[in-house]
């Protein structure tokens, strides 16, 4: 499974803070995950087709949608930072 | 060295606790950041007079990024101390938001230092400010001024 955390406006655009989903099977990239996430709900789909910039972190590092998961990581989605 | 809080900080104290902690340093220099009440209309906001912020930020990782960004700004200066402190939840015009303090032998160290955590900072750590103005609530879009300011480092 994998720990899916949400943030800022990303969490109210999908109205929720946390899930969590299978690894998906085969391709283990984070690309994959993305594209499964929009199959599963409109909402999330919308969030990567309206220009918007949309940061994945993995176990608290960013990284990019090439990435490699693992059973059990840590993944968050959320907006650019702003803070300071 | 690294705080994230609610509670607000006194920078006479953060001050008094780097000054005693850094030897003997011949440059403190201490930043702080506040919540301004005028805010132009910019990259997709609405503007406006704020009456409040709340800052959002992703617990954990949060404090992983601050320890990232601080540990290279002492890889690249001869920093004798480092202070950071950034609040989260509700705050209100005026506010304190962040503080930002190094202590160096020289003061190009300690300055140069202070810049390049602010600005990692800002784009780095996992906080996002949710704005309410008398024009809108909504969340303050990031700046490329601030991903440009990265560049210079």
């Amino acid at each position: 499974m994998l720990d899916i955390h949400y943030f800022a406006s990303i969490r109210e655009a999908l109205n929720k803070d946390h899930e969590r989903v299978a690894l998906p099977s085969g391709d283990n990239s984070v690309a994959n995950l993305i594209s499964q996430l929009q199959s599963g709900d409109p909402a999330f789909k919308a969030l990567f087709s309206e220009n918007n910039r949309v940061l994945v972190a993995v176990n608290q590092t960013v990284v990019d949608q090439s990435h490699r998961l693992s059973e059990g990581d840590e993944v968050a989605f959320f907006p650019p930072m702003t803070g300071g | 060295m690294i705080s994230v809080q609610q509670e607000d900080f006194d920078v006479a104290e953060v001050y008094r606790q780097i000054r005693h902690s850094a030897g003997d340093a011949g440059a403190i220099v201490t930043f702080t950041g506040l919540v301004r009440e005028i805010y132009d209309a910019e990259a997709g906001n609405s503007g406006g007079r704020v009456t409040g912020l709340f800052l959002e930020h992703y617990a954990g990782m949060t404090e992983k990024s601050l320890r990232a960004i601080v540990d290279q700004a002492a890889e690249r200066w001869d920093l004798l101390a480092i202070r950071v402190v950034h609040r989260v939840g509700a705050l209100a015009p005026g506010d304190q938001i962040v503080l930002v303090a190094t202590a160096s032998a020289h003061r190009g160290d300690a300055f140069s230092a202070a810049e390049f955590i602010m600005d990692y900072l800002k784009s780095r750590a996992p906080f996002w400010k949710k704005q309410t103005s008398t024009q809108a609530t909504e969340w303050v879009e990031a700046r490329e001024t601030d991903a440009e300011a990265l560049k210079r480092w």
